[in-house]
């Protein structure tokens, strides 16, 4: 227990880099998640098919793969970011493509008849889509994307084993230096993504009541 | 697609979205040129780094090994998370508090904690606790059997609520217990509801087995690494590694999405199940 508490400085910077690697990746993904679902509703085929296998081929690998092309693959074609940006990266790309898929489920969930109301006043296809169908979308989704990016703060995790400081990393550097409290020092940890986790679903939570009441 | 954002296009829109098809297309194009060019730039397109998929069957026998080996972890965490998931999901629709409260307690925590974590605490505290060595391949399936466990109990409970409350009535008109009216009519009428998201799930199971690198288990991915370090092709064995990954995946997806466009066409079933896919709700 003292080994917890005497070092509680240490899981505090892990864990307020683990919420800067959720946050950072989160904007991303949602900026990222929600052009390539545009591309994938849009009348243009080759942006469809784009925004298609984007999604098919990032969601069906495992993140650490995508860690690993991020970290390998990028330097190849001249982007070459400090570890952090990488991680933060790396997440954005594979939270993007089920941001995605969400925000397409939302879009199509939306009536007909809004689409259809905006067109007869002559809106064009994207003022229909920022300005009718995506804000009814996104208050459609607040529930699957609070658990997309409850995931992407467990996923953060994976950033550990990539030079990444963040709660894992101070876990074990924890347990290096303290080897007869392991028990108390993963408890710990797992105690701070508890927190974390919960304290991101009743702000999703919030979220969707304000989205709620909006209607 | 359910939704029509566009009308049918007349002429002229038909000629504009020619045209942005065009120019979307050669944007499309040109990104994909400038990566080439750099790769190029960057040595990274030499014959030298591709040669050995061609000419070393030894690569795909390591290849296979590791394969061999994410699939065996995959199976037996699959097997044991069905087991766990059907226990918990009897304990959180049980009617005994001092039964559901701690089946609630177990799902919640193990879904709303890393995997990452709790692949490190079997590998670094049962040496602790037990006094002996976990191998990998174990620390990795307890692990993914805990949380998968948790996700899948999550999926039973929703299929086995997702049942018109008739048939519960009924079989307690009939003086069926609890127990029996779950495992007897409840059970059997929800796997087929929750068939597709159970398979989607087992999608996430499969590509979580590629973090048992960190604890040095010889899987896909890890047997890539080792490879890498005698052929100094990285770029090339994580997009062969990865194809693999999506080779095997793709096929589940198609098999889950299959599965529930059948389910949907059943008459009389029209819930399904979302696939549970995104990870945990807490």
């Amino acid at each position: 227990m003292d080994a917890v508490l005497d070092n509680l400085d240490v899981f505090v910077e892990g864990f307020t880099s683990t919420v800067s690697l959720t946050l950072l990746a989160a904007v991303g993904a949602l900026l990222l998640g929600t052009l390539i679902a545009a591309m994938r509703v849009s009348p243009v085929p080759p942006l469809r098919w784009a925004g298609a296998a984007y999604v098919h081929l990032v969601r069906n690998t495992p993140l650490t793969v995508v860690f690993f092309l991020v970290f390998f693959g990028l330097p190849e074609v001249d982007v070459k970011l400090p570890f952090f940006r990488f991680a933060v990266l790396a997440l954005s790309l594979y939270t993007a493509a089920f941001v995605a898929e969400a925000v397409r489920s939302g879009i199509n969930s939306v009536a007909a008849g809004q689409a259809e109301a905006s067109r007869s006043i002559g809106m064009t296809f994207f003022q229909t889509l920022r300005l009718v169908v995506l804000p009814q979308a996104f208050a459609n989704i607040v529930p699957p994307l609070a658990s997309i990016f409850i995931a992407l703060l467990k996923n953060t995790s994976i950033a550990s084993a990539f030079f990444t400081f963040e709660g894992i990393q101070a876990m074990n550097r924890l347990i290096a230096a303290n080897g007869d409290a392991v028990i108390a020092i993963i408890l710990a940890a797992a105690a701070g993504y508890l927190a974390l986790a919960l304290l991101a679903s009743a702000a999703f939570g919030q979220l969707e009541r304000v989205v709620r009441v909006g209607r | 697609m359910s939704v029509v954002l566009y009308d049918v296009p007349g002429p002229r829109a038909r000629r504009r979205v020619l045209t942005s098809s065009i120019i979307g297309g050669l944007v499309l194009l040109g990104l994909l040129a400038l990566v080439v060019r750099r790769l190029a730039a960057n040595e990274q397109l030499e014959y030298a780094l591709y040669e050995p998929f061609l000419n070393e069957p030894q690569l795909y026998e390591r290849l296979l090994d590791g394969l061999k080996n994410t699939l065996t972890a995959a199976a037996y965490a699959l097997v044991l998370a069905i087991l766990l998931g059907v226990v918990l999901a009897f304990g959180r629709l049980s009617h005994r508090w001092f039964i559901r409260l701690p089946a609630v307690a177990v799902i919640e925590f193990f879904r709303g904690v890393p995997l990452l974590l709790l692949i490190f605490a079997l590998f670094l505290a049962y040496p602790v606790v037990v006094g002996d060595e976990l191998p990998a391949l174990w620390a990795l399936v307890i692990a993914l059997t805990l949380y998968n466990g948790s996700v899948i109990a999550e999926i039973i409970r929703a299929g086995v609520l997702s049942i018109p409350s008739g048939q519960t009535e009924a079989a307690s008109a009939m003086g069926l217990t609890r127990g029996q009216t779950l495992r007897l009519v409840l059970l059997p009428q929800a796997v087929r509801v929750m068939l597709p998201a159970l398979v989607s799930q087992l999608v996430v199971l499969l590509k979580d087995t590629s973090l048992g690198f960190v604890i040095g288990f010889e899987e896909l991915l890890r047997t890539g690494g080792q490879l890498v370090q005698f052929l100094g092709n990285p770029l090339q064995m994580y997009v062969a590694v990865a194809l693999i990954y999506i080779a095997i995946n793709a096929s589940l997806s198609a098999l889950a999405s299959y599965l529930e466009g059948r389910q949907r066409r059943t008459v009389g079933s029209s819930t399904t199940l979302a696939p549970a896919e995104a990870g945990a709700v807490l």
